[in-house]
């Protein structure tokens, strides 16, 4: 087994072994697709309203050069200053910078997953800024010294226990409550200081308007409007592939965007940020810096089939689904995003020779591409990244491509295909089975663990067919 | 597709073929009593399934090349699978894109089709139930769900029985945990799913679990007895003859 398949193998088993978390997750999980199935009552509307989405989403993608031209043209006449970033290293010392010009040494974050991506956090406390998740989730796991295991709701798999120890433990002098409210209003609090205090705020972006330089910020807590209004200097990061052509192209995505995650008609706040605050003004931010990311998103769209990839846009309904992630939780990816759309994206981003092994978590039932509201094929994208593992067929330039063939494996699929292409071979290894059926093995790897092994039956149906008087050409 | 075809070809798929020959039958005497010829291609094996799903589309190709060659005439092929069903509709264009018999393999992909999608809308099959009261599960294969979109058709053939009662499992969308190569190279993950489908399915007190997949039975059947339950496993074909013939 290589290395990265033993690592997965080990963060699947510790998290198979936590049933608390294991409860927390299938009760979150369902309780999400619930929402969701009340917000989509009308079968054929829902289809009618992902095929227009996935259109939005593709058309954007097959102009993404021109309009990403159009959108920098825009964010620059609007005041706000754009930055292109290859990777995570060029785009964290892009932030970094913006931060020292400033002299800013304190900073308020609203969610935002593509900083996960670029480790952000991480890179800028090495640089001596202290840096604060806002988001309530974010800030839990921050307190944590955890990782989010879903990318819209990052502590799910903590309880309200987990969470009233986390607070007591750092902030000893507030009361200790296992109350939701009363911790949500407690963390308030705590955060509500730090944004009055706070030299620069950063934030993701949602959806990037082309057509008016306008970054859409989804989120319902409010801390992401204090991080990008209150503290003088907002830098927003994103992907290059959020760009949307038009203003009138945001409304269908939200609406699904909303309804696909959380199961809400809408969040609670929905911001479009346009350009710093304007003479006369009474708050935002006196600047305003877009850092756009590729960091290998231009080498996915060169491949007509793992494109489809970059329709996404980070609803978490695929994850929400998939009765593997219901099992094992997000931690067990070991990866930033977690689920099927991980899945996709993490070996593509860091290589099938790092991650890859990601692929064989999936059993290919296909909910997640249901539920997808821009109709990403998950199935189909996984099952071409198998391919990618184990040969160079597909010319796909996916780093690692290849690195998984074993040659047992091989060796195993090529005596499948000397049988199974040949009908004599066939037919003789078809009698051989049925009629040495009592040699059929009791124990078979980790099948056996949890079933019985079913033994082949006495004769095969092309033998009983004859008999039973049906024409066997 | 045409209505009520005189002929047909059926598929029966390597699974059924070497461990559930019974379920072959009955799916084709079903098809035989309703009046049409039934043809079975002594040639065939194997869709390539397995291997496309696990990554090795050349020997998937070659096996699925060999597998289309033995249903040569303009007549449907019906599959008792959903996921054979799924591979050789959704999953051939893809196979033999490119191919010089790419075209051939695209004409038979759209003469195939799933059996219980076949029963009920191509031969609107009347059923009597001819046998006494029971209550049964059933297990919805996630090709037929996700993939064909045909889920509704053994729930139609079901509701002919008159003496049958459904009885509907917590979270019966959700994957067995079978997914061929996926049970061997994730075998702990897979086990978890199947537990959790098998407590589902035991919830019901139902004495059987039927289901348009042989993948999904041998998985959900494997479980059910090393767990000592006694919920018998049976595919769709084989329950619905049973109960309409004496």
């Amino acid at each position: 087994m290589s290395d990265q398949a033993a690592a997965f193998k080990h963060r699947i088993n510790t998290a198979l072994g936590d049933e608390q978390a294991h409860s927390n997750f299938r009760s979150a999980m369902s309780m999400l697709m619930e929402k969701r199935a009340a917000q989509f009552p009308d079968e054929d509307e829902l289809l009618e309203k992902r095929q227009r989405a996935n259109a939005i989403r593709a058309h954007a993608l097959r102009n993404l050069p021109q309009l990403l031209e159009q959108l920098e043209q825009q964010l620059i006449n609007n005041g706000i200053q754009v930055h292109w970033a290859r990777d995570g290293a060029e785009a964290n010392a892009i932030i970094h910078q913006l931060l020292e010009a400033a002299g800013a040494k304190s900073v308020v974050k609203g969610k935002s997953m593509v900083s996960e991506e670029i480790d952000l956090n991480h890179y800028l406390q090495q640089h001596g800024i202290e840096i604060l998740e806002s988001d309530l989730g974010e800030f839990i796991i921050q307190l944590a010294h955890e990782t989010p295991s879903h990318i819209v709701m990052p502590a799910i798999h903590k309880t309200k226990q987990d969470i009233a120890e986390l607070f007591h433990k750092h902030f000893p002098e507030l009361p200790y409550s296992e109350d939701v409210d009363e911790m949500t209003q407690q963390a308030r609090q705590i955060l509500r200081d730090r944004f009055r205090q706070a030299d620069a705020g950063i934030s993701g972006v949602n959806f990037m308007v082309a057509e008016t330089g306008t970054l859409c910020l989804v989120e319902n807590e409010g801390n992401g409007r204090m991080s990008t209004t209150v503290p003088p200097l907002h830098i927003a990061v994103t992907g290059i592939e959020k760009v949307v052509e038009k203003l009138t192209d945001v409304p269908p995505l939200l609406d699904l965007l909303t309804k696909s995650a959380t199961g809400q008609p809408i969040t609670t706040y929905f911001n479009m940020i346009s350009h710093p605050r304007q003479a006369g003004e009474l708050d935002g931010p006196e600047a305003v810096h877009l850092v756009l990311l590729d960091n290998g998103r231009s080498h996915i769209k060169r491949d007509e089939v793992l494109l489809d990839t970059l329709r996404c846009i980070r609803c978490g309904s695929c994850i929400n689904h998939c009765p593997v992630y219901v099992q094992v939780g997000g931690h067990a990816y070991g990866t930033v995003y977690p689920g099927p759309i991980g899945t996709v994206l993490e070996p593509m981003r860091l290589g099938i020779d790092q991650i890859g092994t990601l692929t064989s978590a999936c059993s290919l039932c296909g909910a997640c591409a249901q539920v997808c509201p821009v109709q990403i094929p998950l199935p189909k994208l996984i099952n071409r990244l198998r391919a990618d593992s184990v040969s160079h067929q597909n010319h796909s330039g996916v780093k690692g491509e290849g690195s998984l063939r074993k040659q047992a494996e091989v060796l195993s699929w090529k005596g499948w295909r000397w049988l199974y292409s040949s009908p004599l071979r066939y037919r003789l290894f078809s009698k051989l089975a049925t009629r040495l059926r009592g040699l059929t093995p009791s124990s078979i790897g980790g099948w056996s663990r949890y079933r019985t092994v079913t033994k082949p039956a006495p004769r095969p149906l092309s033998e009983l067919i004859k008999e039973a008087g049906f024409d066997h050409e | 597709m045409p209505t009520h075809p005189d002929e047909i070809y059926f598929m029966g798929t390597c699974l059924v073929d070497l461990f559930y020959p019974q379920a072959g039958l009955a799916g084709m005497k079903l098809i035989q009593g309703a009046g049409v010829r039934v043809i079975y291609p002594k040639d065939q094996g194997c869709c390539g399934q397995p291997a496309f799903n696990s990554g090795y589309r050349e020997e998937a190709l070659e096996v699925a090349r060999s597998q289309m060659r033995c249903f040569p005439h303009e007549i449907p092929i019906v599959v008792p699978s959903g996921s054979c069903a799924g591979m050789v509709i959704h999953h051939w264009p893809e196979l033999f894109a490119g191919e010089t018999d790419e075209k051939q393999a695209i004409a038979v992909s759209r003469r195939t089709v799933e059996l219980t999608q076949f029963l009920v809308d191509q031969l609107n099959l009347q059923l009597e139930d001819l046998g006494e009261p029971t209550e049964i599960a059933v297990h919805t294969s996630c090709s037929c769900r996700n993939e064909l979109k045909v889920e509704d058709r053994i729930e139609s053939l079901l509701s002919q029985l008159n003496q049958v009662t459904v009885l509907e499992q917590p979270r019966k969308a959700e994957c067995c945990g079978f997914g061929g190569s996926f049970a061997i190279k994730q075998p702990e993950i897979s086990g978890a799913m199947v537990q959790d489908k098998t407590d589902a399915l035991h919830s019901t007190g139902a004495t059987r679990v039927v289901s348009q997949d042989c993948g999904c039975l041998m998985n959900i059947g494997g479980a059910l007895e090393k767990q000592q339950r006694t919920m018998q496993p049976q595919h769709i074909a084989e329950f619905l003859l049973e109960r309409t013939h004496e």
